[in-house]
């Protein structure tokens, strides 16, 4: 393989492990707004708790003497569990009662949440970037001049498992049907008796959870988290989620692939400090073009 | 299975589990990030307004619906004046302000400027969010560029105040068309997030393109203002010169309001597809409302550039966006009066919050969260809006 040809495919394989993370923050944007058409501004920093409370968890563990691997596995099934009550709160206290008012309170309620929440975990841990308490060995697999680090196969791994978990849990439950019921027509699924308060709850929960493995993932991946990488993280997501159809989860996962993919490419062949702009650029040109995204139905507006 | 699905119903709908419930999970939620100490605290707290809420106080104690209720009162006491005395209480208010700076020290003159500058922005973001409904997360980018305007003519052209004025509310305006034609025919939260994206846009090409902008160190050494050949040097001179300017645009906004333009942009906020139906041309008055709200922004900028006789990209970040917004959100969507009130308020919380200043942003975070539940109309609300969204609830 040439030197170019190399350097291609390892800028694509670092943009698989990152888009897989955008991937998985934005299946909560998507799931959410495919059940009550809210853009979930909070989702960002929901992520960027899910890291932190697992950095924490990880240095918990190792001081009360756990071996890493069941340290890391513990600290992933604990970030996602708290936070999931972090999603689902914001759901019950910020987003629930405005539901029937106008388009523009819940969207404005939620940029609240995303403020508080930012300056929540600002004043409680710092402006100090969190070191993550274990450096993995950089040791990974190689073809060629391509390497795949550790932790670039364990993201695409539990990514890969996650979005195959929730796609057979969406298409094969009880409530998973009553998600997609309530998806189609909101009124008509409480009218058949689809327990509706219920059913968002769930999906904050199952969102949130996501956002947490991918806010572990990411803390693993660069080994520090800041109170602010949820702000610029949650926009990537949610292009992402535009980019493959909102409220389509297929699209999400195709979208953040797609995403990380570009970005990568971007800032190894334009430069570092384009790239957000290139995401930007990307959320524009779709919804211009195609404001259903690459996997969404041209549905007309509901009246 | 079906049984312990009731038996948690139940449960959940009894005060005596439910509240320490909600104190345990919120302190469990709490205890990884504040530890135990303070976690402990949170669920006392959580309990504590579980069991307020329980008691049914009072509406006039309820720490939101309660300050706005005052707010009326307050306006209530009053007698319903004559439509000339009503016309002239504003000028009379601001004259006194006028003659009140020359009993004020210069710092507070300065934050009161400041304020000045918040109220113009927040007059301009009221236009698009308020009046027409739009929701415009990337408000700072309008406002930064009028401040580069002035900055780049002044420092390089040598172009005075005054003609800058004009020149960088009109390039606001310009970009707010460019931002607009694209994006208008987009759904609202859409739109929200892609005038976010602007905004973001913009600070970086702020930031990155040192040439123009001397990147991230900003552009010093503008001249300041000057009046009939007298520069402005003392605080006073800003603090009129922005009284001046909030004063005339609230007078012209309150205009546009209740004109023809006003109330189709009403029409169109509250139900699009019935004020298409009716033939308003619903494009044209949402472009017209991006440009006028980004001609307000812009102007704001050159008058911060010729009051900090220095800009840089790190004036114009989300943040300043955010707080603009929240200061609509405060004052009252779509409320001119509303707007300046609530710039007012938020520039000199501040300064009256000296201790806890590192807790303003999640207070404001929190403000925009129950202002949104308990009075969406905001302090000092628009009436259509007040009368469809409170009275509404309560009837």
């Amino acid at each position: 393989m040439s030197v170019g040809g190399a350097q291609f495919a390892q800028q694509v394989v670092n943009g698989l492990a990152v888009g897989s993370v955008y991937a998985l923050i934005a299946l909560g944007y998507t799931m959410v707004y495919g059940i009550i058409e809210l853009i979930n501004f909070a989702h960002g920093e929901i992520y960027m708790i899910g890291a932190y409370i697992g950095t924490l968890a990880v240095a918990g563990l190792l001081a009360l003497g756990v071996p890493l691997l069941p340290a890391l596995g513990a600290a992933l099934l604990a970030a996602a569990a708290l936070t999931s009550l972090y999603g689902a709160a914001t759901e019950r206290l910020a987003y629930r009662p405005l539901r029937g008012s106008s388009r523009l309170a819940p969207l404005i309620s939620a940029l609240g949440m995303s403020i508080f929440f930012q300056q929540f975990v600002l004043l409680s841990q710092g402006a100090k970037d969190k070191i993550f308490p274990v450096e993995i060995s950089s040791g990974g697999f190689s073809a060629g001049a391509v390497k795949v680090s550790y932790i670039q196969t364990a993201i695409l791994a539990v990514a890969a498992c996650l979005m195959v978990a929730l796609d057979q849990f969406v298409r094969r439950t009880r409530m998973g049907r009553a998600m997609r019921c309530m998806a189609q027509d909101p009124v008509m699924a409480s009218l058949v008796g689809v327990p509706v308060h219920g059913v968002v709850s769930l999906t904050f929960l199952i969102g949130s959870a996501m956002a947490a493995v991918a806010g572990f993932l990411i803390a693993l991946y660069y080994g520090k988290v800041n109170y602010l990488v949820g702000y610029i993280a949650g926009l990537k997501a949610f292009v992402a989620a535009v980019l493959g159809g909102i409220g389509n989860i297929p699209g999400a996962m195709l979208g953040g692939l797609l995403l990380g993919v570009v970005e990568s490419l971007a800032a190894g062949y334009i430069g570092g400090e384009y790239k957000d702009v290139v995401a930007f650029a990307i959320l524009v040109v779709v919804l211009i073009v195609r404001p259903a995204g690459l996997l969404g139905a041209r549905l007309p507006e509901k009246v | 299975m079906g049984a312990l699905r009731r038996r948690f119903r139940s449960w959940a709908g009894d005060p005596r589990f439910a509240v320490p419930g909600a104190g345990l999970l919120f302190g469990l939620m709490a205890l990884p990030l504040m530890g135990p100490r303070r976690a402990a605290a949170v669920a006392a707290g959580v309990v504590a307004l579980r069991l307020i809420a329980l008691a049914r106080l009072p509406e006039r104690w309820h720490p939101v619906r309660g300050a706005g209720r005052a707010v009326e009162r307050m306006r209530g006491v009053l007698p319903e004046p004559p439509p000339w005395v009503r016309a002239a209480v504003p000028w009379l208010f601001v004259g006194a302000l006028a003659a009140l700076s020359f009993a004020l020290d210069p710092y507070t003159l300065d934050v009161a400027t400041t304020a000045g500058i918040y109220a113009l922005l927040a007059l301009g973001l009221n236009v698009v969010v308020g009046m027409a409904g739009l929701l415009v997360l990337g408000f700072a980018a309008f406002y930064a560029v009028g401040a580069y305007t002035y900055a780049l003519l002044n420092t390089q052209f040598h172009l005075g105040f005054w003609v800058c004025l004009p020149v960088g509310g009109a390039l606001a305006a310009l970009f707010g068309l460019l931002l607009g034609l694209p994006t208008l025919r987009l759904r609202g939260d859409y739109l929200a997030i892609v005038t976010l994206g602007f905004g973001e846009i913009t600070r970086i090409t702020l930031n990155n393109w040192d040439t123009v902008t001397n990147g991230p160190n900003g552009i010093l050494g503008i001249a300041p203002p000057s009046l009939f050949g007298h520069p402005f040097v003392h605080p006073r001179h800003y603090f009129l010169l922005a009284l001046a300017f909030v004063a005339a645009s609230a007078f012209l906004l309150r205009r546009l309001d209740r004109s023809r333009i006003g109330r189709a942009w009403v029409a169109m906020r509250e139900d699009e597809t019935a004020a298409e139906a009716m033939g308003l041309p619903t494009l044209r008055l949402k472009l017209l409302a991006f440009a006028m709200a980004a001609f307000w922004g812009g102007v704001a900028g050159v008058f911060f550039a010729g009051k900090q006789l220095f800009v840089s990209p790190e004036s114009f970040n989300f943040l300043e966006s955010v707080m603009v917004l929240c200061m609509v959100v405060l004052g009252g969507m779509g409320s001119v009066p509303g707007a300046v009130l609530g710039a007012l308020l938020l520039s000199f919380l501040p300064e009256v919050l000296r201790g806890v200043d590192q807790y303003r942003l999640l207070a404001f975070g929190a403000a925009m969260v129950l202002m949104m539940r308990y009075r969406p109309s905001g302090l000092w609300p628009e009436i259509h809006r007040y009368h469809e969204v409170e009275e509404g609830r309560r009837g």
